[in-house]
C-alpha cells in the first residue's frame, strides 16, 4: 500500500518519460514531483517544449506508444483507496475508468479536439450514454443542462449545432463542459485560454473557477502565461527542460522567487502596471534540446548565477521557505543565501 | 501635390476594407459585405512606434496590410513619406509602388510559416534586395551586415531555417524587412508565436533597431503589456473602426472608451497582487454583415443608454478640451473608468 500526504488527491513522484525515435531518445520529463491537494490548484508553468503538456498527457495515459514512463503517480480514489497510474496499462478498464470520470482533460485548441463531423449534442452524450447507462433522450437532456451551466445562450438550439457553429470561445465552453459530464474530481487544463482573447480568456478563466467551486474540483492549470497563473491557482510549479526548477506558494514564488530561471521569467515579461521606462531583461540564449541528456543543471547555459559545480551533477530539491522547494546548486545546505544577480 | 505634418510619416485617412460577400452558384452576386476595416484614420510620427491593438477579427491585421497595399483597399488615404516624397499608397502602381515599398517593409506574426523552409537564410534575406537588382556580390555583403545587426552570426547565412530557433528565426524575419533600408516597419504581432524569455530578446532588438536606425513602426498586437512597452501612441479598435486613440500612458492610465477600460481590466497582470477583474466582461464579439447603426460596442457597453443604438459616435475629444486623446463614445470623458497605473 503506497502512502501519500493526507490532503492530497494526486503526487506525482520523480515522474521520467522519455520517446524513443527513430532520430534519438528525447528526454522529455526528468523526475518531476508535484502533488495536487484536493480541492486546489495547481499551475504548471514552462516554455514550449518543457515538458509540462507531457507530464499532464502522463497523468492520464494520453501519451503516444514511443513514450517510455516511470514513477509514481499517486491517485486518491473516491473510497480511499491509491492507485498508481503508472502501472495501470494506457487502454486497459481501470485506467479507462479513471479517464474522464475521475480525472478529465481540457485542451488548448478547441477546434482540433473537438469532432468536427459530429453535432456537440453527440459528442457529449456518448460518454454521458456509455458510463452512466441513460437513454438517448435522457443524455440529451443532461447535456443541455450542462451546457447551460456553462454559459452557452440558447443552450437547446445550441446543442444540433457542430463545433464549426460556434464561436472559440463557445467551443472552450463545450469542452469544458464534455469535461465536467461525468463528474471528474481533477480536472486538467492545458493552456485552456492560449488561443482566446482577453475579454473570452478572462470569462472562460472565470467559468473554470466557478465550477471548480461548483464540483469541488482539484484544478492543474498547464500554461505559459505568468498573468494567469498569478491569478488563478494557489501552488505552482516552475518547469524547465523536464525539471521542475522551483514550486511553492504563488504568492512566494511571485514575491520571492529564488531559481535563476524563474527570476529571468519575472524580468523578460512586460508588465502591464508599474515598471515605466524599465527595460525587460530577456534571458540569454535559447532552451537546448531535449535530445541529449544534461550532465550538470539543464539552465546552466543561460544561468548569470552559473558556477563550476552547475555543469556537474543534477542539483538536488532543496526547501527555501515553507513549502517553498528550489532546485539550484546555489541553495545547496551550508552554502547560505548567495549575493545574486538581479536580486 | 500630397502633404502631411513635417513630424509624420504617415498618414492614414478614413481607410476603409470592404470584402464582398457572394452567393449564387450560376451567377455570383454580391449580398452584402465584410465591413473589416470601416474608416480608420491615425498617423505615425517619423521615428515613434503606433500601437494598434485589439481582439481577433477588429481589423488590424488588415489595417497593417492595407496600408502595405498588400491587399487594396476599398476607399480612403495612406499617405507615406518616402525618400522621394510623399504618396498615396493606395494610388501608386507598378514601379512606383515597388518604389515606395522599398521603404515600407513588414515582420510576420509566425516566424515558421514566413520563412521557406527551402531556402538557405542567405537567400531569404536578399529576396527584397533581389527583387529590387542589387548585384550579387553587394547582397551578400548586406546580409552579412544585417545577420550581425539582428544579433545573429554572419556564418550562419548558409543555414536553413530549420536549424534556428524561435526567436533566431524572428530574427531572420526582421532582417529581411530591414534589407532595403526602410523607415517604416509594419509589425503584425511579431513576439506572439515566441517564448516568454525569447520573446522579451525580439522586444529589444526592435527598440534597438529604433534607436540605431530610427525607424518608424507600426506595431500590432493583441498583448497589452508588450503594446505599453513598445508603443508611444496607441489605436484600440473594435470592429473595423478606432474606438480610442491617445499617447500610450494616457490611454492605459485614463481610458475614456468603456471597451479600452474593459479590454485593461480582462488581463491578468503577471502580479497576483494585481487587481484581475474577471468577470467584468460579458458577451462576445458581435460580428456580423449588417452596416451597425448605432455604437459597434453598445451590445456589450455597461453604460449603453438610448443614444447608443440609434447615433454613430465620432472619433472626438468628448466633453474633455485635449485634441490627442480621442475615444468614440458619446459620454468620452463623462464616464469614470478603471484604468490601470
Amino acid at each position: 500500500m503506497k502512502k501519500m500526504a493526507p490532503d492530497s488527491i494526486l503526487d506525482v513522484r520523480d515522474l521520467t518519460v522519455k520517446f524513443f525515435l527513430d532520430e534519438g531518445t528525447v528526454h522529455a520529463v526528468n523526475g518531476v514531483s508535484f502533488s495536487v491537494p484536493a480541492g486546489r490548484s495547481v499551475g504548471i508553468v514552462g516554455e514550449s517544449g518543457c515538458g509540462k503538456t507531457v507530464s499532464a498527457y502522463s497523468i492520464t495515459r494520453l501519451l503516444p506508444k514511443t513514450a517510455r514512463i516511470s514513477g509514481e503517480i499517486l491517485f486518491r480514489e473516491r473510497g480511499g483507496d491509491i492507485t498508481n497510474i503508472t502501472e495501470l496499462e494506457p487502454d486497459g478498464g481501470d485506467m479507462r475508468r479513471i479517464r474522464g470520470k475521475e480525472i478529465s482533460m481540457i485542451f488548448q485548441e478547441p477546434m482540433s479536439s473537438l469532432s468536427p463531423v459530429h453535432k456537440i449534442s453527440n459528442q457529449l452524450s456518448e460518454a454521458i450514454i456509455q458510463f452512466q447507462g441513460l437513454t438517448k433522450r435522457q443524455a440529451r437532456a443532461r447535456v443541455i443542462e450542462l451546457l447551460q451551466l456553462v454559459g452557452i445562450p440558447q443552450a437547446e438550439r445550441r446543442v444540433d449545432d457542430y463545433p464549426f457553429q460556434l464561436s472559440g470561445g463557445m467551443r472552450q465552453r463545450a469542452m469544458i463542459a464534455m469535461a465536467l459530464a461525468r463528474n471528474p474530481r481533477v480536472l486538467i487544463a492545458d493552456e485552456p485560454t492560449t488561443a482566446l482573447d482577453v475579454t473570452l480568456q478572462a470569462q472562460v478563466l472565470n467559468l473554470i473557477r466557478d465550477m471548480q467551486d461548483e464540483f469541488k474540483l482539484s484544478l492543474i492549470l498547464i500554461t505559459h502565461d505568468l498573468g494567469v497563473v498569478a491569478h488563478m491557482v494557489d501552488y505552482v510549479s516552475i518547469m524547465y527542460l523536464g525539471m521542475v526548477v522551483e514550486s511553492g506558494p504563488v504568492i512566494e514564488i511571485f514575491d520571492n522567487p529564488k531559481h535563476p530561471y524563474t527570476r529571468g521569467l519575472m524580468h523578460s515579461i512586460p508588465k502591464l502596471r508599474g515598471r515605466r521606462g524599465e527595460r525587460v531583461e530577456p534571458i540569454p540564449g535559447f532552451v537546448p534540446s531535449a535530445y541529449a541528456l544534461q550532465e550538470g543543471c539543464p539552465f546552466c547555459e543561460r544561468c548569470p548565477m552559473r558556477e563550476e559545480r552547475c555543469t556537474k551533477g543534477i542539483p538536488q530539491r532543496v526547501q527555501v521557505g515553507s513549502e517553498h522547494y528550489v532546485c539550484c546548486h546555489v541553495y545547496q545546505p551550508g552554502e547560505g543565501e548567495p549575493d545574486v544577480v538581479n536580486a | 501635390m500630397l502633404s502631411m505634418p513635417d513630424d509624420c510619416i504617415l498618414q492614414v485617412t478614413d481607410l476603409k476594407k470592404h470584402f464582398p460577400i457572394e452567393a449564387g452558384f450560376f451567377r455570383r452576386k454580391k449580398i452584402g459585405a465584410v465591413r473589416a476595416v470601416d474608416g480608420v484614420s491615425f498617423s505615425v510620427e517619423t521615428g515613434r512606434t503606433l500601437g494598434l491593438v485589439g481582439e481577433s477579427g477588429c481589423g488590424k491585421t488588415t489595417t497593417a496590410r492595407a496600408i502595405l497595399r498588400a491587399l487594396d483597399p476599398t476607399s480612403g488615404s495612406v499617405l507615406f513619406r518616402t525618400r522621394e516624397g510623399i504618396v498615396d499608397m493606395v494610388k501608386l502602381k507598378g514601379p512606383a509602388l515597388k518604389g515606395a515599398r522599398a521603404d515600407m517593409q513588414m515582420v510576420f506574426q509566425d516566424p515558421y510559416s514566413s520563412l521557406n523552409p527551402r531556402l538557405p537564410i542567405m537567400d531569404i534575406i536578399a529576396e527584397p534586395l533581389k527583387a529590387h537588382g542589387y548585384p550579387k556580390k553587394e547582397r551578400e555583403e548586406r546580409v552579412k551586415e544585417l545577420l550581425s545587426l539582428v544579433g545573429l552570426r554572419p556564418e550562419y547565412a548558409r543555414r536553413y531555417p530549420h536549424s534556428f530557433s524561435g526567436g533566431q528565426r524572428q530574427r531572420i524575419g526582421v532582417a529581411r524587412a530591414l534589407a532595403l533600408r526602410p523607415a517604416l516597419i509594419v509589425a503584425d504581432e511579431p513576439v506572439s508565436a515566441l517564448d516568454v524569455s525569447v520573446q522579451a530578446q525580439v522586444l529589444n532588438l526592435l527598440l534597438d533597431l529604433q534607436d540605431r536606425l530610427g525607424l518608424s513602426f507600426v506595431f500590432i498586437g493583441h498583448d497589452l503589456s508588450v503594446v505599453r512597452y513598445l508603443c508611444d501612441t496607441v489605436a484600440v479598435m473594435y470592429l473595423g473602426k478606432i474606438v480610442e486613440l491617445a499617447a500610450v500612458d494616457a490611454l492605459y492610465e485614463e481610458p475614456r472608451h468603456p471597451y479600452t477600460s474593459t479590454l485593461l481590466s480582462a488581463v491578468p497582470d503577471a502580479d497576483p497582487h494585481a487587481p484581475w477583474r474577471r468577470d467584468i466582461v460579458k458577451g462576445e464579439v458581435t460580428g456580423d454583415e449588417r452596416e451597425i447603426v448605432g455604437c459597434s460596442f453598445e451590445p456589450r457597453c455597461p453604460y449603453a443608454q438610448e443614444i447608443c443604438r440609434n447615433q454613430t459616435p465620432e472619433l472626438s475629444s468628448g466633453t474633455v478640451q485635449d485634441s490627442t486623446h480621442l475615444a468614440a463614445c458619446h459620454f468620452a470623458g463623462a464616464l469614470d473608468l478603471e484604468g490601470v497605473s
